[in-house]
């Protein structure tokens, strides 16, 4: 059976809802834009109902524990197709009594799973490490990133904790949407296409303080002196920093 | 270039030679001010040397009344100086922190007039930091060795982690190199923080609200290649560091050459030793993580670090009767000493063994470098094979292999800095 969604985390958690109401299994997970009518397979729209979505992901907390069901949402931001329905096979084992399965890593599909998560985890945490924020002259502090997989809903309670007392906007340029904070909650915003190049194009069209200016420079100054010569190993620097990333690093402009 | 500019391009020239960036082990929470430490840290940007870069690393000044002979900042060097204000170092540090270059302050000095002096000039720095802008980023703060207890006690409230780098791994090579410095200089105020620090933890059992005192603990550094040291002689200084003061980390620096006026000293052209720098970095890591005693790495009768191969296959070829390991059967601290096989993947094993015996095609997909274990492991459907294959043949196959792979200078234990 194919399970037509809305390619939501919410709708990904109702497929699993149906699939027990109904008693289908194996199910094959397509999101709507994805889906190609076939004449041999019957599928069925699944409709995204956050109350349900809600008492699977309780239920998978409860059965599992928060860190293990956390990995799903972490899992299914990989937009990985194969990774999704590999999880969605898992989340119904272990609603099926199988509790212990993510340790199974002789599993191939347990395996894939726990390689998305480090692959994800690790996006995540180059998200943290290579964002850079511009100062605009009405003091927002802001960044454009366009990350492999769509982490961004995963690092905003570590930048709100650490930059509390200034206001920024995070923005995805790939997948259009973006996080701000006004120094009392955090917002999702979608910007007109002008306004995204208004923000790429910073340096010409935002007002940027001379402070900000200043302050790339000298951190480009910085990043030059603290560098010694004698070691250099472009490799392992490629390595660490994929050429990808440069156009968002100040350092590297 | 306006002056600020010169001065931090001098002031970072003159640091990078320090090469701990780690930003690990802060503790800071945010209440209302900037900042919040990420307990494994972050390295927001890497050099063109392939160095992380997760601080702002300073001194506050490269004048300095000592002479040490392979340090640029020495006396007799006839080079530019300059120095920071206060104000300055709090600036840039502000400001870089709040657009996300850095994890916070990694600040030194060379030491003028006193080491007093210097001491409170560093803490005016970090206490203003702290207090006036709520700073709850991370600081590195360096113990100026000579300072007052009193001075220390109050740097270590604001500080997450001190160091006082060693330099040369023998008091004997020391001397060779810097006449006027020694190792109880730096063992003392080791030994002085380490002690607040053990104090409070059992005394913070008692209060309420525990006042943080250097919580990421204390490193230090030593310079490789520039005095004569084995590389047993470097491990052991390092142990016995580790064991005596609780040193969170040990950093090596492969000696860069910056002059010529010593002859003692590698001269100028000559490469840093960056293999060797590897492979400490390797033993280090066998003594911290992988249950490695230093006398199983490195002895009186082999007192080098192989240079061709890592220290864990060089430790299990010289111990053939200890392999083959059976991989389904072998206890998590046997499994991480097969060469190729690292922590995350040993658990690996051993958690899905509990679903049934595991195969060479399963263990390979768990992260390992099979090229390399195979030589040392059974598994379920692994053949019997009559005799045992002589170490030394494997030693080369696998030396072989990793030239073929292209790995064999660019190994990923590289990435160990930070
Ligand atoms: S005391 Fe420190 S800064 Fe001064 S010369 Fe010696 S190593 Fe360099």
């Amino acid at each position: 059976m194919i399970y037509r969604y809305d390619g939501s985390f919410g709708g990904f958690l109702c497929a699993i809802f149906s699939s027990f109401e109904r008693k289908e299994f194996p199910v094959r997970l397509v999101t709507q834009t994805q889906f190609a009518a076939s004449f041999f397979e019957e599928s069925r729209l699944v409709e995204t109902e956050s109350e349900k979505a809600q008492r699977v992901f309780d239920g998978l907390e409860k059965s599992i524990g928060r860190t293990e069901a956390h990995s799903f949402f972490q899992a299914f931001l990989s937009e990985d197709s194969r990774a999704i329905q590999y999880a969605f096979n898992l989340l119904h084992a272990i609603f099926q009594g199988n509790k212990n399965i993510l340790e199974n890593y002789g599993d191939e599909q347990v395996l894939y799973f726990s390689q998305t998560l480090k692959k994800v985890s690790r996006e995540r945490h180059r998200m943290k490490a290579f964002i850079r924020f511009q100062k605009s002259s009405d003091d927002l502090f802001f960044a454009v990133i366009a990350p492999d997989f769509n982490v961004l809903p995963l690092v905003i309670s570590f930048f709100h904790k650490r930059y509390a007392d200034q206001a920024w906007l995070i923005y995805d340029e790939k997948r259009n949407y973006g996080m701000m904070y006004n120094k009392v909650s955090v917002e999702e915003v979608q910007l007109a296409e002008l306004d995204k190049n208004t923000l790429m194009h910073s340096s010409q069209d935002v007002q940027l303080g001379t402070t900000e200016e200043k302050c790339q420079q000298l951190w480009k100054a910085y990043f030059k002196s603290t560098n010694i010569v004698a070691r250099k190993n472009i490799r392992l620097h490629l390595q660490h920093v994929p050429k990808r990333y440069w156009r968002y690093l100040t350092e590297k402009q | 270039m306006d002056r600020i500019e010169e001065k931090l391009s001098i002031l970072a020239d003159a640091a990078k030679y320090d090469v701990s960036c780690s930003s690990s082990g802060g503790k800071r929470k945010n209440n209302g001010g900037i900042g919040d430490a990420s307990s494994s840290g972050i390295c927001h940007s890497y050099t063109e040397d392939g160095r992380c870069v997760s601080l702002l690393k300073i001194l506050l000044t490269n004048h300095c009344i000592y002479d040490c002979a392979f340090c640029v900042s020495r006396r007799s060097n006839d080079i530019k100086r300059a120095a920071f204000t206060v104000e300055e170092v709090v600036d840039l540090t502000m400001n870089f922190y709040r657009r996300n270059y850095i994890e916070g302050l990694f600040l030194s000095s060379g030491i003028f007039k006193n080491a007093d002096y210097t001491m409170e000039r560093l803490l005016r720095i970090v206490k203003k930091l702290r207090t006036e802008h709520r700073f709850n980023g991370y600081i590195h703060l360096k113990t100026i060795p000579g300072a007052s207890e009193e001075l220390l006690q109050e740097a270590g409230m604001y500080a997450d982690r001190m160091s006082i780098n060693l330099e040369i791994p023998t008091e004997k090579g020391l001397k060779l190199v810097a006449p006027e410095k020694n190792h109880d200089s730096v063992r003392k105020p080791l030994a002085f923080i380490q002690n607040q620090i053990t104090h409070l933890k059992t005394e913070s059992k008692l209060i309420r609200h525990k006042p943080l005192f250097v919580p990421a603990g204390q490193s230090t550094q030593m310079v490789i290649g520039a005095t004569p040291e084995s590389d047993w002689e470097i491990l052991s200084t390092s142990n016995d560091f580790y064991k005596n003061y609780h040193l969170k980390r040990v950093y090596y620096s492969g000696y860069i050459p910056i002059q010529n006026d010593n002859n003692l000293l590698p001269q100028i052209g000559t490469q840093p030793p960056l293999i060797r720098e590897n492979r400490l970095y390797q033993a280090d890591w066998l003594m911290r993580f992988y249950g490695f005693d230093v006398d199983e790495i490195v002895d009186a009768a082999n007192p080098q670090l192989d240079m061709v191969i890592d220290p864990k296959l060089s430790w299990a070829l010289r111990n053939p009767a200890l392999f083959p390991m059976d991989i389904n059967k072998a206890d998590f601290a046997s499994i991480i000493r097969v060469p190729g096989i690292g922590r995350q993947s040993a658990r690996k094993i051993v958690q899905a063994r509990k679903f049934g015996k595991l195969h060479a095609y399963q263990i390979q997909q768990m992260g390992i470098a099979y090229n390399r274990a195979k030589y040392f492991i059974v598994c379920a459907d692994s053949q019997i094979v009559l005799g045992t294959i002589p170490m030394e043949t494997v030693r080369q196959q696998i030396i072989q292999q990793s030239i073929a792979s292209k790995k064999y200078f660019n190994s990923p234990q590289l990435s160990l800095f930070s």
